[in-house]
């Protein structure tokens, strides 16, 4: 399994990764986390509003900054 | 999530799903929170002049016993009226979403399109780091450029929470002129930006936008998230506010009102051109330039000047230039620019001579 977080790097972007490395402390077997960037590759999800969290390729949330707690119900549910 | 339905069927009447049992709590609830409000509202400035003048003993009249008392009414008034403000717009506009926005403005013609595309701006949310994949996603879309200019500008100009303070602070007609200037800008400008054909500028990916799936949440989970966003969008805009005051009580304690009146006052008519042209490289979040809004009125400044250099502060952002710059092309930029400076000034004057 492999989160996404998309954004530019503003706050919002950072604080949502943040978020997300919280929520896949400890965990096994370990999530890999990808921050993606570039723009071109952002443009590719189709979306409107960053930040935004992707697993496996799939859009979950976009356009806030999910808690770790939202986060973890992603990637359980 | 309890359902409130379920904890009080057994005592009321059936109740639809979703509604609670019992409205007249969540009415006595909101009534509760005005009344709350509405008390520490008037306990502000009582409050403040014993903090400063009994607490710290400072001396009313002078310069820093007037920028203290003028820093702590402020910043306390400022962050009640901040708190209630985010929260109850939050709460009031998450129906509306940069999805609903595309799809509402898909398909319109210029003229009708700006006009939807600058009313929409105003309400709905803006981030400067959506700016680009919003850009995109409604360029893409097939969405005119100038109707996408339209909101663009619109947007971050007028700030809900800005016109709601300013309506605090100045006044219904303050407020109504701020809102009308700033939808007449963004139309007009993005009109001509679409008369002038420079759709080249534009850095195209050939991706549609889809949809991402809107997930339906309760009144309960969406109070919440407005509480939750009310909470980071303070953080976020909490130290820009403090700094917008401290500039506030700079200027209110240590400026003399000459000096203002004299050089921004009625009389000079190069006022507004010159705030607007320092206002460029400057950039503060609305909330924050409404203090110094307020400062430099009460120092004198024409109400049209403080409004034109309230408007060139947050509508002209460097930091939301330079994401920009990753998707339009520097002539475009440069003419999105010169419009809204140019609209500034020319609001600046209108206003002085209506105010």
């Amino acid at each position: 399994m492999k989160l996404q977080i998309l954004g530019t790097g503003c706050a919002k972007c950072k604080q949502l990764l943040a978020n997300a490395e919280q929520a896949i402390a400890g965990l096994d077997p370990p999530i890999e986390i990808e921050k993606i960037e570039d723009l071109r590759e952002i443009v590719k999800f189709r979306l409107l509003t960053t930040p935004a969290l992707a697993v496996d390729g799939v859009v979950k949330a976009a356009g806030r900054v999910l808690s770790p707690d939202e986060i973890k119900k992603l990637i359980a549910g | 999530m309890k359902p409130e339905t379920t904890r009080h069927a057994a005592k009321t009447l059936p109740a639809h799903e979703g509604r609670p049992a019992r409205p007249w709590g969540r009415y006595g609830l909101v009534a509760a929170g005005i009344a709350a409000f509405v008390l520490v509202y008037r306990a502000l400035q009582p409050v403040a002049d014993w903090l400063t003048y009994d607490l710290m003993r400072l001396t009313p009249k002078t310069h820093l016993g007037d920028a203290a008392n003028f820093f702590v009414y402020d910043t306390a008034k400022i962050f009640l009226l901040l708190t209630t403000i985010i929260y109850a717009v939050t709460l009031l506009r998450q129906s509306f979403s940069p999805q609903r926005v595309r799809r509402a403005l898909g398909g319109r013609r210029e003229g009708v399109g700006n006009i939807m595309a600058a009313g929409l701006g105003v309400v709905t949310p803006f981030c400067s780091c959506s700016a680009c994949p919003l850009f995109i996603g409604f360029v893409e879309s097939g969405i005119p450029l100038g109707v996408t200019f339209s909101f663009l500008i619109s947007s971050p100009l007028v700030n809900e929470i800005a016109l709601v303070m300013l309506y605090a602070m100045f006044g219904i007609k303050v407020a109504a002129l701020y809102l009308g200037a700033g939808m007449a800008t963004a139309v007009v400008g993005g009109l001509a930006i679409g008369r002038m054909g420079l759709e080249d500028q534009v850095q195209r990916f050939g991706v549609a936008v889809a949809d991402v799936e809107e997930e339906r949440v309760s009144l309960h989970q969406r109070s919440r998230e407005a509480w939750e966003h009310t909470q980071q969008l303070l953080r976020k805009v909490g130290p820009w506010v403090i700094v917008g005051i401290g500039v506030g009580a700079a200027i209110h304690g240590y400026v003399p009102v000459d000096l203002v009146a004299r050089h921004a006052g009625r009389g000079n008519l190069w006022a507004v051109p010159i705030a607007v042209l320092i206002a460029l490289p400057l950039y503060s979040n609305a909330a924050g330039m409404v203090p110094i809004a307020q400062a430099l009125f009460a120092k004198g400044m024409a109400m049209g000047t403080v409004l034109a250099f309230f408007m060139a502060v947050v509508g002209l952002s460097l930091p939301e230039f330079i994401i920009l710059k990753q998707v339009i092309r520097p002539k475009l930029l440069a003419v999105f620019a010169g419009i809204l400076t140019l609209s500034f000034i020319a609001f600046g004057y209108l206003f002085n001579a209506v105010l």
